[in-house]
């Protein structure tokens, strides 16, 4: 079973990245598990067709002792099963706490069954605390993936999330297998991902074009391959897929200081703008 | 090899460098001691959280409010009486000593918040119990996830039609309980102090920072009471909020514990110009000094003559025992580690018996309560003490008043040391020991060579001394006894100090591991 933790600066598109990613390897056959670890708990709506899902810790905290696993996991296109964590309304009580709690509830529950090739978490934003690093601490996820683009602030935030990655790193297994990028059609976007993964001792997974066929679908609850495995983007779902399944390089990231980061964005023409 | 260079000889080179610091051997002359600043982390420590100090310390005896500890209940539970502080309960005043109120958070109050709970507390507090006040402590966890008790705590005043006030005591603040009672301090002076409007009568004092442990406000008020003094509040032992509330019409503040409840005095001070005067009503000799203090700040021929009667009749009528007991304890030894105060407080004490305090120390004193007031203005804040939250207050015109005259508050300042606090150490014999924080590791050698008589200290290292064959009394909780204050405290105290010293029970208990192995084993290897 491969664990996976996608985490990437908020409204990235971690969740659309992650879902329609798991759509490919849902479609090459592989079991596949979502563990939404965002207190909206939106991380599974196009996998599971908008259908509403109870969250780990709302049902924790209505049913008290009585949670069954059948209640919180429900099952969604290419047989993708998915769970969202949940948590506190924004500005009360304590997001990170949730997802530890989830977490440990769905080991309890045994939530995750041998016959799971792939266990992904889609993380919240940064990793603001230690509850949101709860997905790569030790015995679980052991390869992180972060979603950037070529915006300034998407690759600050894939920086600091390198941070939080050599730490947990340090002392645990877990490894980062590379940036996707979800692209914004910035110039130079590619080259300059490549250059920034590089600069990390990491590198680019893939490059996942932009296409309103992505929103197409979403508007419809659905990934893109589910939606129509016809138009161009499901192939590059599909690819993204392949990438991530075959990749072998997972390495302990080196994170920039702030002048190096500025510097390699200075050298492909971003601050020109 | 002195025995504090013993002592500190084991240590790593930079606890070392800390720890010496916080140890010295009196001498004469200016002394310098570190205190009030972080414990070395890995060092046993005896001192307790901020929210202790707030909670458990300051407005637990406070009777007739309804003290809620929002947090998991292990706070609440661990202290719920411990402390020993008792009330008495009658027509007007309701006493909630009994009970422990708690929001009892579980993780799914964590998760999502636990002002929900909150609110269903207050809310049951009120129908249930009715208290006249209710107060909501905060511990590390509503902290760290940021409930907003202050707001409930407004909103429910509006519901409720009564104060209701919120302390963010949570533990992690600040080195010690110390913090805590700034904190509590505070709230007393922001919500309380200054609402009341009882009418004062002759001689109206209040007695600060007493909290009626085995009944020690009891007899001192017992004391007070004979002489003709007009007790406005007791804060806070077996005090209420209705009478604390009109705290600010006394003429004079008796502060006993200086340490926990100096802030309040002060504040006053500033506000209603009430003045104030530091006492000790643990032993015989503190508590006719005192008492004579307190008589010169009034000034009053009849109050005179009737201290100096009751402190007659008093003394008259417990020498007896004294004497009796002075013959067991003359030339006996002690060593003393607690809190703030009574370090100092029971060194008097011992004294009335013929008993030499041979150590000395302060789980959470300042620099002032060692050295004295007159090092406040050289003490450096540092992060830790500046994370206490310390208000500003000033002149409430149409509530303030002045007792003395100018001339006369100058000569009294000279003369009974007027809102001074000279601290323990000048008062301690060249020699003796003083240390800041003792810790385990301390106390045990320190005991092994000073090898006092009994160690005074609390129920966190009393069984080691104990088990160790030396006496120890607990001076936070009296163990099950008191009350220890004024005079007939004084028989008590001699009492069970006799009692103990004359049982050394523990003192013919061999350890096992002293006369037989705990281990079998045999050498193998090296064998061909």
């Amino acid at each position: 079973m491969r664990q996976v933790a996608i985490y990437g600066k908020g409204g990235i598109g971690k969740s659309t990245t992650t879902q329609n990613l798991t759509a490919g390897l849902g479609e090459m056959g592989k079991n596949i598990m979502i563990v939404g670890c965002d207190p909206k708990a939106d991380s599974t709506r196009l996998v599971l067709g908008g259908l509403a899902q109870k969250s780990v810790l709302d049902t924790l905290r209505e049913e008290g002792e009585d949670v069954e696993l059948e209640n919180i996991l429900k099952t969604g296109a290419f047989g993708i099963r998915c769970v969202e964590s949940g948590g506190p309304e924004p500005g009360v009580g304590c997001a990170g706490r949730g997802i530890i709690t989830s977490i440990s509830m769905l080991e309890q529950l045994g939530a995750y069954t041998d016959d799971l090739d792939y266990v992904f978490y889609d993380v919240l934003g940064d990793v603001v605390c230690g509850g949101f690093a709860m997905p790569i601490r030790e015995g679980k996820a052991q390869e992180i993936y972060i979603v950037a683009s070529g915006e300034m602030m998407a690759l600050y935030a894939a920086n600091n999330i390198c941070k939080g990655i050599q730490k947990y790193a340090a002392t645990g297994g877990t490894r980062l297998g590379g940036i996707i990028c979800n692209s914004r059609k910035v110039d130079g976007e590619r080259e300059l991902l490549e250059a920034f993964a590089k600069e990390l001792g990491s590198q680019l997974v893939y490059f996942v074009p932009r296409d309103n066929m992505v929103q197409r679908a979403e508007i419809n609850k659905k990934t893109v391959i589910d939606y129509d495995p016809t138009v161009p983007q499901a192939d590059a779902y599909r690819g993204l897929a392949n990438a991530v399944d075959s990749n072998d390089m997972f390495v302990i990231p080196k994170p920039m200081h702030q002048d190096r980061l500025e510097a390699i964005l200075m050298e492909h023409g971003i601050l020109d703008i | 090899m002195s025995s504090i260079e013993k002592v500190l000889d084991k240590y790593s080179s930079k606890v070392y460098k800390n720890r010496k610091k916080h140890i010295l051997e009196k001498t004469d002359g200016d002394q310098e001691i570190a205190a009030d600043v972080r414990t070395v982390p890995g060092v046993m420590t005896n001192r307790g959280c901020c929210y202790a100090g707030c909670k458990g310390v300051v407005l637990s005896p406070i009777k007739d409010a309804a003290v809620i500890t929002h947090g998991p209940i292990g706070c609440g539970f661990y202290t719920w009486g411990t402390r020993r502080h008792k009330a008495r309960k009658d027509e007007d005043t309701k006493s909630f000593l009994e009970y422990c109120f708690s929001t009892d958070m579980q993780e799914a109050d964590i998760v999502f918040g636990g002002e929900k709970k909150l609110r269903q507390a207050i809310k049951e507090t009120v129908e249930i119990f009715d208290p006249a006040t209710i107060v909501i402590c905060s511990t590390c966890p509503v902290g760290l996830i940021g409930d907003d008790i202050h707001a409930i705590a407004s909103e429910a005043e509006k519901l409720y039609g009564r104060k209701v006030m919120a302390f963010s005591c949570e533990g992690y603040k600040g080195v010690s309980q110390s913090g805590g009672h700034h904190i509590a301090s505070n709230g007393l002076i922001k919500h309380v102090i200054g609402t009341g409007d009882r009418t004062p009568k002759k001689f109206a004092v209040n007695i600060l920072g007493e909290y009626n442990i085995g009944g020690d406000g009891w007899e001192i008020t017992r004391i007070l009471k004979r002489i003709g003094y007009d007790i406005v509040c007791s804060l806070p032992g077996d005090g209420s909020y209705v009478e604390i509330k009109s705290a600010h019409v006394a003429d004079l503040n008796l502060v006993q514990c200086h340490r926990s409840i100096n802030y309040v005095a002060e504040m006053m001070k500033e506000q209603y110009g009430t003045a104030w005067l530091k006492v000790n009503f643990i032993g015989i000799e503190s508590t006719i000094e005192s008492l004579r203090n307190m008589a010169k700040f009034f000034d009053d021929p009849d109050l005179t003559a009737k201290t100096e009667e009751i402190i007659a009749d008093e003394v008259a009528a417990i020498m007896d025992d004294i004497g009796y007991y002075k013959t067991k304890l003359k030339g006996k030894t002690a060593a003393l580690f607690v809190g703030g105060s009574r370090s100092h407080h029971y060194q008097k004490l011992l004294n009335d018996l013929g008993m030499e305090t041979i150590l000395a120390g302060y789980e959470f004193g300042h620099r002032d309560d060692y050295e004295g007031r007159e090092v406040i203005p050289t003490i450096k804040q540092d992060g830790d003490s500046k994370n206490i939250e310390s208000i500003k207050v000033e002149k409430v015109p149409d509530k303030y008043k002045v007792f003395l005259s100018e001339d006369r508050y100058e000569k009294l300042k000279e003369e009974i040391g007027l809102e001074y606090y000279g601290g323990m150490v000048k008062e301690m014999n060249n020699g003796s020991v003083i240390v800041d924080d003792l810790n385990h590791f301390e106390t045990e050698e320190f005991l092994k060579m000073l090898k006092p008589d009994v160690f005074f200290s609390g129920i966190k290292d009393k069984f080691v001394a104990q088990k160790g064959g030396t006496l120890s009394r607990q001076l936070h909780s009296y163990d099950y006894s008191g009350p220890y204050a004024g005079f007939n405290g004084a028989v008590n105290f001699a009492r069970d100090v006799t009692m103990g010293i004359y049982t050394p029970a523990w003192g013919f208990v061999k350890a096992p591991w002293k006369v037989e192995p705990t281990l079998e084993g045999q050498v193998v290897g090296g064998e061909v």
